[in-house]
């Protein structure tokens, strides 16, 4: 069934923008593919992937931590595994590759964490199986991982795996400190605070990845003010720059 | 076998007081991508429904007979059973039904991707339940899926002309909706409590 295939990639390939191309021995390069992961197209917060685990076990930081760790693990695992098959995994059932693949190294992370941290197993629960179906994972195998070198995809998705972290660890401390007054276990807001007990619960979550999002559009908006100087140059000195201007308009 | 009593309280209880998508996030991509428009919730909502009671009796049989003594390949047979299961259903429904196989369009393979349906089979598995609680902890759980996406659409219908501030518009927006709707959904836990 071709269709289908086609059908399932288009909307993961979808998902993600164009990636740049990763060359050897071009630190900057790294650099890029890094930051892309971490900052600019950061999955949870920019691209909005995998926002099962971002708001379901966001409730403390220590659940966070855990689950990023574990999604970091199976991610970069996973990349270096499809990138070096790449070459060997026909094109017709490559999804099916890449989730069987995931699927193996979450059995591996559920059953580590089974055995050393049974009360972090306990807390996460069905949510450690279902980083199988974490979109970000998949969308990482078959935008990049598939179609580069083992170094590259190494990177690439040790770069998402930190963003992915990154989000996780905002949502965890905003969403324990204010709904226990903690961070880490630790109380941090003294006795006087009446824990804002919802925002440990679901519409927490929801409450907070708003709240995030709003912030990221006030500062990108902020920041696009700042570039458009050109506007203010106009404004104070009209004679000097409106030929330039009417080029710029034409 | 479970009594009448018990039955229904799986049902309500994964529907509305659990529901997928407000209190366990499963199911968020539908959600927040095909909750635009009343029509196309509610057809995503039946194709769930759909997949999400295969999927519970899939995995009852699978528990049953084939992974008692191999625990470790549950995840991988889940999901390698789901996938081709949806495949089988979707050549099924071109043949048999091809007016509502065009209904449900891109829907059908997508939802083989949605966590909400991997979820239920390990939920139903953690839970141990039988096979007539599956089928209705699968059908609650369409059910409550189903209504989460209807009202999410209609809310966004009339959102749609209201004067949102630019700063919210668009996913910050219908995360806030998400939140009221899960704050409200949170007052059906008093349902259960006597």
């Amino acid at each position: 069934m071709p269709g289908h295939r086609a059908s399932n990639a288009d909307v993961i390939r979808g998902t993600c923008h164009a990636t740049p191309a990763l060359r050897p021995n071009a630190s900057r390069r790294v650099g890029d593919v890094l930051g892309r992961g971490i900052w600019r197209e950061n999955p949870v917060l920019v691209q909005a992937l995998g926002l099962c685990p971002a708001l379901a076990v966001t409730n403390t930081v220590a659940n966070s931590i855990a689950m990023a760790t574990a999604t970091f693990f199976v991610l970069t695992s996973s990349s270096v595994l499809v990138s070096s098959l790449r070459r060997v995994i026909p094109e017709e059932v490559r999804i099916s590759a890449y989730v069987m693949i995931i699927a193996t190294f979450v059995t591996v992370v559920e059953m580590v964490m089974q055995a050393t941290m049974p009360t972090v197993h306990k807390a996460l629960g069905a949510y450690v199986f279902l980083i199988v179906v974490n979109c970000m994972i998949l969308s990482r195998q078959e935008a990049f991982a598939s179609r580069q070198p083992v170094p590259a995809a190494l990177v690439d998705a040790a770069g998402t795996g930190i963003g992915f972290f990154i989000a996780l660890l905002m949502m965890g401390s905003v969403r324990e400190l204010l709904g226990s007054g903690s961070l880490l276990g630790v109380p941090l807001l003294g006795q006087g605070f009446e824990p804002w007990v919802i925002m440990a619960l679901p519409p927490g979550g929801f409450f907070t990845i708003g709240f995030l999002l709003l912030g990221l559009n006030a500062w990108k908006q902020r920041k696009g003010r700042g570039e458009s100087h050109a506007h203010r140059a106009v404004r104070r000195w009209p004679h000097a720059v409106v030929s330039q201007t009417r080029q710029e308009v034409a | 076998m479970a009594d009448f009593a018990d039955l229904m309280w799986i049902l309500l209880s994964v529907m509305v007081v659990n529901n997928f998508t407000l209190s366990y996030f499963l199911g968020l991509c539908p959600f927040f991508g095909v909750s635009g428009r009343i029509g196309t919730a509610v057809r995503m909502g039946a194709a769930n429904i759909f997949v999400l009671l295969i999927t519970s009796v899939a995995a009852w049989f699978l528990n049953t007979y084939l992974l008692e003594n191999a625990p470790y390949l549950r995840l991988i047979s889940f999901i390698v059973v789901i996938a081709s299961t949806v495949q089988i259903v979707e050549i099924a429904f071109r043949k048999l039904a091809p007016v509502l196989f065009r209904e449900l369009g891109i829907f059908l393979p997508l939802i083989t991707t949605n966590c909400a349906i991997l979820g239920l089979a390990i939920f139903q598995t953690n839970r141990a339940y039988g096979f007539l609680e599956g089928i209705l902890f699968a059908l609650g759980a369409g059910l409550g899926l189903t209504l989460a996406l209807v009202l999410m659409a209609s809310i966004r219908e009339r959102v749609e002309l209201s004067d949102v501030p630019a700063l919210a518009r668009g996913l910050a927006l219908n995360f806030f909706i998400a939140g009221f709707l899960s704050l409200a959904f949170m007052g059906f836990a008093g349902l259960f409590s006597t």
